[in-house]
């Protein structure tokens, strides 16, 4: 599928050329590939229960979004959301440790796959309601207007929730009240096992936010550069004037909607075309092209990403399971302002 | 002591809570320049501004999920839910989010928000704006459900619920807004964990709480000049749920009415009930008389309504038999 770019205003030379930059998005898209790759594996190994959804061909949006973001700025994630954790800078041990249930995890085990959550990487979530998140990142957004202080909510959610009210309630108040967000929308074209165009009476989601008078743009959601330039401007827009706005990341996610889905309603031709545009492999080109990196490089970041993903593993299969007496931690919070 | 109304108790403790702590803000559906449905917060957007007292739009789930979020960034705020009935298009927010958050977060936040919302009938307004559903949050772990009877613990329940960490549901009542009684100045806090007697009595126990209070009040009046004493437990705090005045009441009088405005079945009663038998069966001398609505949606026809509410007249009726005394 070609992605049409919606036409935007030219953008003066960025700062995306430069090696570290680069490399640094190189390592951040490699790092998740081998860490779903390797929790894939543990699932079924039976290391990792509950539902597993994977984000294995969505890096470049992922990267490209949240490394535009401050470590102050704050992120809401849906349940498809290992990836997104490791970009907003958790540790892939206590990502891994979560998966496996332990108590060393982001959630002490509380939460798994769907519900990681880190307060000091103001992760703030994996949310397993479709559309749950948006209203509650506006919640953020108001607190950050509330305090003036300066950073942003990035909510992230997939074009399924798109058709949900909370969406819209969550895109009208966004700008009614002009909070500091952006909302990025990972369209990989299905919601479960259901067609963007089967589901959604609008199809390229960008447009919707036309409805509330915000800035919406579309971007190929396979090129990290530009899924990162697209975000650049958006949170800038977020930071210094409170412009809302809707990003829409146009991608595909290689595996099926969980480890249990059978991948039935979409052709193996498509899944190979998608393959064919891999985020990473043309990243590396790129990097290569502009002679910033060679082969030899670019392998040792790939066995330095490997080689944390199985420390990750090490530290989840050592770590302790939660105690039994603990059962009932955290229901409530303990005192009173 | 200054005599005030309900709503008057509940606009003091938002005032004095909104003074005292600056992260306190209030959100919901008119509740600013209209100064609120039933004037609970009447002149307080006046007072505070517009960033502290938030009219929204009139769409449930972006109230409470604009809570949520604020509470998870440091904010304490109060939302308003124009009825209990309009809640059901945010019950996502409440159940599967508010309540859920911090324990699926593995204690990785809190979620200090009072969600107040109105329940009740007797004001010929149908089936979407009567019913009392106080019973459907009691049930979730997570959730604190408080159902204040009288204007001073509704000023110091919701100050209490204010500064709590936890979510909370402040369950009013459209019927008690008018409601008269002696209020505290100042600093009064009650705990939200704690039911009491609020009328002592030997014969018979009646468990009661919001406008059923009020019900369960003028019954043990006429009871009394029958010569029949009833002790009269107020049951504000529903979860966590405190059942030690109920089971002191009744090793004493060996016989228990509840009475709740909604639907019996899977209620507060039965709950209530659940508990004496499992803690107190023994000392009971019959089985417990559950009182509460029809299991009809309200009608809105005046006759009707009438008999598908609870009213003193149940509560005298079910206290003679269960005594023998028809």
């Amino acid at each position: 599928m070609k992605v049409e770019q919606r036409p935007t205003e030219s953008r003066a030379k960025d700062s995306l050329s430069d090696k570290a930059t680069l490399l640094d998005l190189y390592r951040e898209m490699l790092l998740i590939r081998r860490f779903e790759e390797k929790t894939a594996e543990m699932y079924q190994a039976a290391k990792i229960g509950g539902f597993c959804h994977l984000n294995i061909g969505e890096e470049a949006t992922i990267v490209g979004s949240i490394s535009a973001l401050r470590k102050q700025d704050y992120v809401y994630s849906t349940y498809r959301e290992h990836g997104h954790a490791l970009a907003k800078g958790i540790e892939p041990n206590a990502v891994m440790a979560e998966l496996f249930g332990k108590e060393t995890g982001t959630s002490h085990g509380r939460g798994g796959s769907m519900h990681l959550f880190s307060q000091e990487h103001r992760f703030y979530g994996g949310y397993a309601i479709v559309g749950q998140a948006l209203p509650i990142a506006c919640g953020t957004g108001y607190a950050i207007k509330y305090k003036g202080t300066d950073e942003v909510v990035m909510s992230i959610f997939g074009d399924g929730a798109t058709n949900i009210g909370g969406f819209h309630e969550a895109l009208n108040v966004a700008k009614l009240w002009h909070l500091p967000m952006v909302f990025v929308c990972v369209n990989n074209l299905y919601g479960m096992g259901t067609a963007v165009n089967r589901a959604s009476a609008v199809t390229e989601i960008w447009k919707k936010a036309c409805a509330y008078d915000m800035t919406g743009e579309r971007v190929d959601g396979m090129d990290v550069l530009a899924v990162r330039r697209a975000t650049d401007q958006l949170v800038a827009q977020a930071r210094q004037r409170h412009e809302p706005s809707l990003l829409e990341c146009v991608t595909y996610r290689y595996r099926g909607h969980s480890m249990s889905d059978p991948d039935t309603y979409r052709g193996k031709d498509e899944i190979k075309e998608w393959q064919g545009r891999d985020s990473i492999l043309s990243l590396g080109e790129h990097i290569k092209r502009q002679k910033l990196a060679n082969d030899d490089e670019l392998q040792k970041v790939d066995e330095a990403v490997t080689s944390e993903v199985e420390a990750a593993v090490r530290f989840a299969e050592e770590s302790p399971e939660p105690k039994s007496s603990e059962l009932y931690r955290d229901v409530y919070a303990e005192g009173a302002a | 002591m200054p005599v005030l109304m309900m709503r008057d108790a509940l606009n003091q403790a938002l005032r004095e809570e909104m003074k005292r702590d600056e992260s306190v803000f209030l959100l919901g559906e008119d509740i600013g320049l209209y100064d609120g449905s039933f004037k609970v917060t009447r002149g307080l957007m006046k007072e505070f501004g517009e960033k502290r007292v938030l009219d929204t739009p009139i769409a449930e789930e972006i109230i409470v999920g604009t809570a949520i979020g604020a509470a998870m960034a440091g904010l304490r705020p109060v939302a308003e839910m124009m009825t209990v009935n309009f809640i059901m298009v945010a019950m996502d927010q409440v159940v599967n989010a508010a309540a859920h958050i911090r324990y699926m977060f593995g204690g990785g936040t809190n979620v200090p928000l009072v969600i107040r919302t109105p329940g009740g009938g007797g004001h010929q307004l149908g089936a979407q704006h009567s019913h009392s559903h106080e019973n459907w949050f009691a049930h979730v772990p997570g959730l604190k459900v408080v159902a204040r009877g009288t204007p001073a613990d509704a000023k110091g329940m919701l100050k209490s619920a204010i500064r709590d960490n936890n979510p909370v549901m402040f369950i009013e009542n459209e019927g008690t807004y008018a409601v008269k009684g002696e209020v505290p100045e100042g600093e009064h806090l009650l705990p939200l964990d704690k039911n009491e007697v609020k009328r002592a009595g030997d014969d018979i126990t009646i468990c009661a709480h919001s406008r059923m209070l009020v019900v369960a009040q003028e019954a043990a009046a006429e009871l009394e000049k029958e010569g029949i004493s009833a002790e009269i437990v107020d049951m504000r705090a529903l979860r966590p749920l405190d059942m030690a005045p109920v089971i002191e009441s009744v090793k004493k009088t060996s016989r228990l009415i509840t009475v709740e405005e909604g639907w019996r079945s899977y209620g507060v009663g039965a709950e209530i009930a659940s508990r004496v038998y499992e803690e107190a069966f023994d000392y009971l001398d019959a089985p417990v008389a559950r009182i509460g609505a029809a299991e009809v949606p309200a009608p809105y026809n005046k006759a009707l309504e009438k008999i598908a509410f609870p009213g003193k007249a149940d509560v005298i009726v079910t206290a003679r038999a269960l005594l023998g005394k028809n």
